[in-house]
């Protein structure tokens, strides 16, 4: 079960297999994104599951995924490629004086003596790869446009070894928090797609995934509670890894009802943060405590 | 696909029956849609067509959703883009099959026999169907209830409201969100308003039939963006600025990065360093600079005289302390008082306001502002804390209701704290006319600024941002 995708419905079916269920868009933009060998810009709340796409994606098409990390002051030696200078110098070092100037620099200045970094491994790999460049909004703006020719080329310029094209055409993911407003330079090479928290069915779908020894009304129940919690105006809603971990907690207790003891037992697993744990057992704790959920569930 | 017809000022826009406009096919069509779209606003390159097309090839044309989310992958490259163009797509593709039916003249046939339908059975019908979310079968009950309506009486004539009069006589209601109650009556939110859109969508075309003319098609502002007038709306726009606000001057302290030389070297690092190199300094290794962290003191004038503004004021400040940590916010009439906490315990925007209309404290004795005695007490309250790292902001009218402005006192806070700004919501053209002082203010800050609407709020922004003679 590797090789491209052929048609959407594979590319959705696939993803699935390897514990992804993506829908309409997600799979359309897997599909085309290999099809039109354009790099994918992905945005949309924390937590629902940009990273994971990217992940499936490897799995599903049995590419190995290289991964560049992004953070403030991010530069192209940590993100390209960087001379390794201790080798060079030891390389210098073990010559004898005689040797001229022009070897050594014809010598020093090889594949062998680069350390290649994320974006460097993604262009030279042998066989076709994932690159994912997580949380590009948390870079600055002017390592995007080192980015760009990457992104639309798929080639580096290296000053001394000269241009180093791709091989193969790597599957380019990029996320974003949406933090920052990405420069229309980078947007424009991309195609967009916008992951937002999926809707109670489909979350119910994903919790039964990877939980699924959890008995359906208790997960139903988990589900539209997350939901509550989602709607609260907190600092930092629940993300979907979170809504599976508290799926995995419950069952782990034992638990056969979402009532309001529960909740308040295990709220930290969704909530974490001091007012939004305040917030959400006096919004959606009482609610639950009356009994309106619990006796429809029992 | 070049030579399109969209060059001609696009007919379909204007109403009427618009004449075969360019060459036929999808491309001419895709690029009127792509003409649309710039026309709301979107940025539509050739690149992005080229995208476009070439997407269009690996998807089937066939299933609308494919053909809608291959174009908004490719076309939209934003949520604000793609909401565009999902009303657009509708509307375009609606009216272009329209007026194809139009020019070979096409007419649905009616849907006859609406007297002999039973209400009640059809409401259950209507009901099944929005459970079940079957496109086509709500369609075609949509037909139907249309027909039973049209049975009650004729038409209002707006299709907004014939709408919620064929919702309303069907007893249709949609789930309130949340809800504890299951009502055995209620109906998915979400399909009931797919259910509401398929009932506009016939009404509409019953009316495009029966005066053979496509209604011209309004800008999207007027029909659903609807953008500043809803205050929400606002709020959020503000928080965007705020947020932009936060980042430039978040970058303050890294503008060096070129002049890396004239950092300070870590020699003990360096030295360190330099073991793995053989003792040769490969790696210079530096001092961290510090960035300057913003340290904000917002002044706020909540008098009546700036009533219309001061919601667009008490916006921006609840924005500052969404992003900011190290802000203190005081508002102030009369006198002065700090509201910075008020601000941090509270979170919704509307609570603030209210907290800060009843018992924020602010001694508001006569109603009438005192700037000279606001100056007094703010160098009062923080004359310890100001340094040249601060940064205060006023916004306010200036009026000081004929007392003494205690400029002085306003030029020894500008002269302790790093800089001052002033934000008017008045026009530049009423400073200084009437009871207002800005000309006696102006000379001690580093930019003041009109400004009332977000758009000069961002001027603001940006002014500030690149501001940096007192560093």
């Amino acid at each position: 079960m590797s090789g491209e995708f052929t048609s959407i419905d594979d590319a959705r079916e696939r993803l699935g297999r390897v514990g992804y269920l993506a829908d309409e868009p997600a799979s359309l933009v897997s599909f085309l994104a290999a099809r039109l060998g354009k790099p994918v810009l992905v945005e949309g709340p924390a937590g629902v599951g940009k990273t994971e796409l990217a992940k499936a994606v490897s799995r599903a098409t049995g590419r190995r995924m290289i991964r560049l990390q992004c953070y403030e002051g991010l530069d192209e030696a940590k993100a390209l490629y960087e001379w390794n200078y201790r080798k060079q110098l030891l390389r210098i070092q073990t010559e004898a004086a005689d040797t001229g100037w022009q070897e050594v620099k014809d010598d020093i200045f090889g594949e062998e003596f680069m350390l290649a970094r994320p974006l460097l491994n993604a262009i030279i790999a042998e066989e076709p790869v994932v690159l994912l460049i997580d949380e590009i909004d948390k870079t600055d703006q002017e390592f995007e446009a080192l980015l760009l020719e990457v992104l639309s080329d798929f080639q580096i310029s290296i000053p001394e070894l000269g241009v180093v094209e791709a091989r193969t055409r790597p599957l380019v993911l990029l996320t974003s928090n949406n933090s920052r407003e990405l420069t229309e330079a980078l947007k424009r090479r991309c195609l967009y797609l916008w992951l937002d928290y999926p809707t109670i069915e489909r979350e119910l779908e994903i919790v039964h995934l990877h939980a699924p020894e959890l008995d359906q009304a208790v997960a139903r129940k988990l589900v539209e509670v997350i939901h509550m919690v989602r709607s609260l105006d907190l600092k930092k809603p629940p993300s979907i890894a979170e809504s599976i971990d508290w799926a995995r907690a419950l069952l782990l207790l034992g638990a056969e009802d979402v009532d309001q003891a529960v909740l308040e037992r295990t709220m930290s697993i969704i909530v974490k943060h001091r007012t939004d744990l305040d917030l959400v057992a006096e919004r959606v704790g009482v609610k639950l405590g009356d009994g309106l959920f619990g006796r429809q569930a029992g | 696909m070049a030579s399109s017809g969209g060059r001609r000022g696009n007919p379909a826009l204007y109403g009427g029956v618009p004449g075969a406009g360019g060459p036929a096919g999808m491309a001419p069509r895709l690029l009127e849609f792509a003409d649309e779209l710039r026309r709301e606003g979107v940025a539509v390159g050739t690149s992005e067509l080229l995208d476009a097309f070439e997407a269009l090839d690996a998807v089937s044309w066939t299933s609308q959703e494919d053909f809608r989310e291959a174009l908004a992958t490719t076309l939209a490259k934003s949520q604000e883009d793609r909401h565009v163009l999902d009303v657009l797509f509708d509307r375009f593709f609606f009216r272009a099959v329209e007026r194809e039916a139009l020019e070979q003249g096409l007419a649905e046939e009616r849907f006859r026999g609406g007297e002999q339908l039973d209400l009640d059975a059809l409401r259950e019908r209507i009901r099944d169907a929005i459970r079940a979310g079957s496109d086509g079968e709500m369609r075609d009950l949509a037909r139907l209830a249309i027909a039973a309506f049209g049975r009650q009486g004729e038409g209002s004539g707006v299709i907004g409201v014939d709408v919620q009069r064929i919702r309303r006589t069907l007893g249709l209601k949609g789930e309130k969100p949340g809800s504890e109650l299951p009502d055995p009556d209620s109906v998915p939110r979400d399909r009931l308003q797919e259910f509401e859109r398929h009932v506009r969508r016939e009404l509409e075309r019953q009316m495009i039939e029966r005066t053979q003319a496509l209604p011209p098609a309004k800008p999207l502002r007027e029909l659903d963006r609807a953008l500043p007038s809803n205050p929400a709306q606002d709020l959020s726009e503000v928080h965007r600025t705020v947020a932009q606000l936060k980042k430039r001057l978040a970058s303050h302290g890294r503008e060096h990065r070129g002049r890396r030389r004239s950092w300070q070297v870590d020699v003990r690092r360096t030295m360190r360093a330099s073991l793995q190199t053989g003792g040769v300094p490969l790696d210079l290794r530096y001092r961290p600079r510090r960035p300057r962290r913003p340290e904000l003191y917002v002044l706020c004038d909540v008098s009546t005289s700036v009533t219309s503004a001061s919601v667009f004021f008490l916006s921006v400040l609840h924005a500052l302390h969404d992003q900011f940590r190290k802000l203190r916010s005081f508002v102030f009439v009369e006198r002065i008082s700090e509201v910075t906490d008020v601000f941090e315990r509270e979170r919704s925007f509307a609570a603030v306001s209210r907290r800060i209309a009843t018992d924020a404290g602010v001694a508001d004795v006569s109603g009438y502002t005192d700037y000279g005695r606001v100056w007094l007490e703010f160098l009062g309250k923080v004359v310890d804390d100001l340094d040249p790292r601060s940064t205060v902001i006023v916004l306010g009218d200036a009026r000081t209701n004929g007392r003494e402005p205690h400029a002085q006192v306003f030029g020894q806070v500008a002269e302790r704290a790093g800089r001052m700004f002033w934000i008017n919501p008045e026009p530049r053209l009423y400073w200084n006319y009437g009871d207002s002082v800005m000309a006696a203010y102006e000379p001690f800050c580093d930019g003041v600024f009109e400004c009332w609407t977000t758009k000069q709020l961002e001027t603001f922004v940006n002014a500030m941002a690149e501001h940096r003679t007192t560093v």
